[in-house]
């Protein structure tokens, strides 16, 4: 019994060409869902990063002057750099899709995906604009 | 009636690429980039404190990082196995994933209750 003909519980008889594990190097086009899909690790890493900066302001004001100086430090800033590439990346391409995954309508009409898509945009720059003038604001 | 947990876990995905897509980017620059860098001054501590214990933004930063940690938990496990092709080990991907967003959702709630 040779390589491609063996089975495991798992991987019943190979019927297809093995794909290698590297085959999304192959084509752009790969590489880009590739990217998009890893934009994942970097979204769950800003949420971890937030949950510190609130365990920070928990404990004190040490604590969060602290967390500012190692948010500093050149490994942060470095992550930090690609994973505001990264969720740039997230909401474009996921914005992107949004009018394929949902259907708006409003009566009887269906709100074209144009407006859907336009509509993501119009939240993201309002949301932004919110968040930075509130966080600005807070002196 | 089917009782398979994938719709569900299908829309907090969904959920979390919409608020971390709208959210994120801005609280990056700012926190991540714009402090640091010093291109503004970071809130002080008591500001922030109370900004942190307002309801709505109470709220919206609970949203922010559970439903961001259940969108990385699907999108990841499910990269694994298109990508990578270890379905196999599907026993133990989706327990690590998941597990770690409910983890990482109650602690985001055990913090923004403590200093609310």
């Amino acid at each position: 019994m040779n390589e491609t003909e063996s089975s495991t519980p798992y991987h019943p008889r190979w019927l297809r060409p093995r794909m290698s594990t590297y085959w999304w190097l192959e084509k752009p086009a790969y590489l880009t869902f590739m990217l998009r899909e890893g934009s994942c690790v970097f979204v769950g890493w800003f949420a971890v990063y937030l949950l510190l900066l609130l365990d920070a302001l928990l404990e004190g004001p040490l604590a969060y002057e602290l967390f500012l100086a190692w948010s500093a430090t050149p490994w942060v800033l470095l992550l930090n750099i690609v994973t505001l590439a990264f969720v740039v990346f997230h909401a474009i391409t996921f914005f992107q899709a949004a009018p394929q995954a949902m259907v708006v309508r409003i009566g009887r009409m269906r709100v074209s995906p144009q407006a859907v898509l336009l509509g993501h945009y119009a939240g993201w720059v309002v949301v932004s604009a919110i968040v930075a003038f509130v966080l600005l604001g807070a002196r | 009636m089917t009782r398979h947990p994938e719709p569900l876990l299908w829309m907090l995905f969904s959920a979390g690429g919409v608020v971390s897509g709208m959210l994120m980017p801005v609280l990056v620059l700012l926190f991540g980039l714009a402090f640091p860098f010093g291109w503004v001054n970071p809130p002080t501590y008591d500001a922030l404190r109370a900004l942190v214990a307002h309801p709505i933004a109470a709220l919206v930063l609970f949203a922010l990082c559970a439903l961001s940690l259940f969108h990385w938990a699907h999108r990841f496990r499910h990269t694994l196995y298109d990508a990578f092709q270890i379905k196999h080990l599907g026993g133990v991907i989706p327990v690590v994933c998941y597990g770690t967003a409910v983890v990482g959702s109650a602690v985001a709630a055990y913090l923004l209750w403590q200093l609310s």
